[in-house]
């Protein structure tokens, strides 16, 4: 098997015109699919039998909840990457990928609380499940700190991808603290073993907007990494003719 | 592969998995105290403090809420299907709590036994059904008698 893609995708100029003519269809794509998702879970599906309306949160809560996790399994794989190959690539995607992550765990903390409050009766609780998202978030925000703070770029992106890939432990702890672990917060809505325990009219909608979300996201990455590209790589001769050509 | 990179990459697989089991061990020696609250077996079982602030949890059993009719006063049974304990509270408890509905309280177990709540939250599951569905289930419970009575209890 060749590993020209793998050492392909390491170079910025690369990922730069490759990525081009992605970004604005797959946004657009999550963009229209997150709207179907949202306008039906939220008017038009069935309510539920014991929450009632309250339940439609349900169609912010587990996405953004699914894409808190994806986005960090993401960052620590390219943690590891860079820690192991150098690829100039994987800090660039580390540094775009970090707020919008950040952003989906707050969305999911924030999106539960309001949740848990007519539900269980509290904002919060400390159980195995929401404190182990609330490390996610700080998890997070060390990233960006870390990214941010350091003056010397090669030690800010090493230690960036330090954590990305230490912080990778807290991931099955999420994923299982509900199924081992006595929690108030329910099991998972999705898994891949057995169909979710809803009608089609109700997790058709959530996986319109699962699905929109993640490319809204994807769009979005993009978008950001070839702006980060562009900074970092400002005094190399293909940018220069890139912006000369094309403008910013 | 470079062995610098292989060498890289196999400490680096290293360190995570080190950290990975000493996370591991370390949630396994304290899973008693990561778990949100006690079930009413291990109350009987006397794992569970006395006079202590703690939460116990499980499913309230059908036939079981007492009402007081001049208070806010409640009491009623949780079990995990092996043991039950007493639970009595005084304030508003969540739209959700019902028999049959799995709750956690707080507050403490006195010298009786009995489950002193200074609150109480209501758990659900992942199952959603809309309201119609469950009303056509009922009706098909009433027509075909006991036999889907006992299978809903389960929840």
């Amino acid at each position: 098997m060749s590993w020209a893609w793998f050492h392909k995708l390491g170079s910025p100029k690369w990922f730069f015109s490759w990525s081009k003519p992605w970004a604005l269809p797959v946004f657009c794509f999550g963009c229209l699919s997150l709207l179907i998702g949202l306008v039906w879970g939220l008017v038009f599906a069935p309510a539920d039998y014991q929450q009632g309306n309250s339940f439609r949160i349900i169609y912010i809560h587990v996405p953004v909840a699914m894409l808190a996790q994806s986005c960090y399994l993401a960052l620590g794989v390219a943690g590891f990457v860079f820690l192991v190959w150098q690829m100039k690539m994987a800090p660039i995607f580390i540094k775009a990928m970090a707020p919008i992550g950040a952003v989906m765990a707050l969305i999911a903390l924030v999106s539960g609380a309001i949740w848990g409050k007519p539900t269980w009766g509290t904002w919060w609780v400390w159980d195995a499940r929401l404190t182990s998202v609330l490390v996610l978030f700080f998890l997070y925000m060390g990233i960006i700190a870390l990214q941010n703070s350091l003056d010397d770029q090669v030690l800010a992106n090493k230690a960036a991808a330090v954590i990305s890939v230490v912080g990778l432990i807290n991931l099955p702890v999420i994923k299982y603290s509900v199924v081992l672990l006595e929690t108030l917060h329910q099991g998972p809505t999705f898994t891949l073993t057995k169909k979710p325990d809803m009608p089609p009219e109700m997790w058709l909608p959530l996986l319109f907007a699962v699905i929109g979300l993640y490319c809204f996201v994807a769009g979005l990455l993009i978008w950001r990494m070839q702006s980060e590209i562009l900074k970092r790589e400002y005094r190399s001769s293909w940018v220069k003719q890139e912006v000369t050509e094309h403008g910013l | 592969m470079h062995p610098v990179r292989k060498k890289r990459l196999l400490v680096i697989t290293a360190i995570v998995l080190v950290l990975g089991a000493a996370v591991g061990l370390v949630m396994y020696a304290l899973q008693q105290n990561i778990n949100l609250f006690f079930s009413p077996s291990q109350i009987a079982m006397g794992e569970a403090p006395r006079n202590a602030n703690i939460r116990a949890g499980g499913m309230v059993v059908k036939g079981s809420v007492k009402r007081n009719s001049d208070t806010l006063a409640v009491a009623f049974d949780v079990t995990d299907f092996q043991h039950k304990v007493t639970i009595e509270y005084r304030g508003i408890l969540p739209d959700l709590f019902r028999e049959g509905q799995g709750i956690v309280a707080q507050g403490k177990l006195n010298n009786d036994g009995v489950f002193e709540a200074t609150e109480v939250l209501a758990k659900h599951d992942e199952k959603y059904m809309p309201p119609e569905i469950t009303e056509a289930l009922k009706n098909a419970q009433r027509s075909t008698g006991e036999s889907a009575e006992s299978a809903q209890s389960t929840y």
